[in-house]
């Protein structure tokens, strides 16, 4: 336990730090590279939090395709020397900023969360941590969590499950709207559009 | 490092990315701080879905996945933003020649 509080804070000071870095950072493409810092500690997050599939994913898509498309548009705009400056709205900005993060704070603290019972925390983390790779019968009597009949019910419980069974809906509608953003990102950005040079 | 923590965490990054995304000036930046919200919001998601007890925990045990489930979906999203939201800024360049948002007046008459 002790451990994942050391990690859980040196995360915390790096998130935190990376982030006020890229909302503060003059030079846009540090500011860029900084925000690699924020999703990496965001990812070490997952992996304290039972979720080590989305962990993977936030290192692939944000890290490998979102940072690094943000980093291209940053060097091919010329206004880099500019930088990252302020707006008229500077004073506004942060006494509502800071006014939500009181609020939220409080609502964090003060609120009476339902937490999960003790005798579920084990079974729980099973499925979570197991979400991904399909789990073996061995595996699931060894660690004597379950009983045999709710070890069918386990293991239909996978992200990929509820991915294309309870939430197969929104699943299809998000990948229509990669499509569309897709070809929207292609019209937006064609050189000319109208006069046949595309 | 408990529930309070991380919804604590997850609050602070959230308040960064939005004082960002009012206050700054370039779009690019704008678009970084968006991000750090998208962030913010999914490390509150999985936290949530870690500790707390769903309702229906009692039918279906595959409920206590129901947070993963939405941070998948906010992933997707935040990278069809970040796909059209960098397209509109290289449109937004071709004619600008500038990437400050207070240029950006094109629609006003």
């Amino acid at each position: 336990m002790l451990f994942q509080d050391v990690v859980f804070w040196i995360l915390t000071v790096m998130a935190i730090g990376a982030a006020l870095g890229v909302v503060l950072v003059k030079d846009l493409f540090r500011a860029a590279l900084l925000l690699v810092v924020v999703f990496m500690a965001v990812s070490g997050f997952f992996v304290l939090l039972n979720a080590e599939f989305l962990a993977v994913v936030q290192v692939l898509i944000y890290v490998g395709a979102i940072a690094i498309l943000l980093i291209f548009a940053v060097m091919l705009t010329k206004d880099v020397q500019h930088g990252n400056q302020p707006n008229r709205l500077q004073i506004p900005s942060v006494v509502f900023a800071s006014l939500l993060l009181v609020s939220l704070i409080t609502v964090a603290v003060d609120t009476k969360w339902d937490f999960l019972p003790a005798e579920q925390q084990e079974r729980v983390e099973l499925v979570q941590t197991n979400a991904v790779t399909t789990l073996t019968g061995e595996a699931l009597t060894e660690s004597g969590v379950i009983s045999p009949e709710e070890q069918a019910e386990v293991q239909g419980a996978g992200l990929a499950d509820l991915l294309i069974g309870d939430y197969v809906l929104p699943f299809e509608a998000v990948s229509l709207l990669l499509l569309a953003a897709l070809i929207g990102a292609l019209v937006l950005v064609r050189p000319n559009p109208g006069t046949g040079r595309g | 490092m408990s529930f309070e923590a991380f919804l604590i965490v997850s609050a602070v990054l959230f308040c960064i990315g939005l004082y960002g995304a009012l206050a700054r000036r370039n779009v690019l930046a704008v678009l970084m701080s968006i991000e750090l919200m998208f962030n913010a919001v999914n490390v509150s998601l999985v936290a949530m879905s870690k500790y707390l007890t769903p309702a229906a925990l009692q039918d279906d045990i595959s409920t206590v996945l129901t947070g993963q489930v939405f941070a998948v979906f906010i992933i997707t999203v935040a990278a069809a933003e970040i796909a059209l939201g960098l397209g509109i800024v290289f449109a937004m360049y071709r004619t600008n020649e500038s990437v400050d948002l207070t240029e950006a007046t094109l629609m006003r008459h």
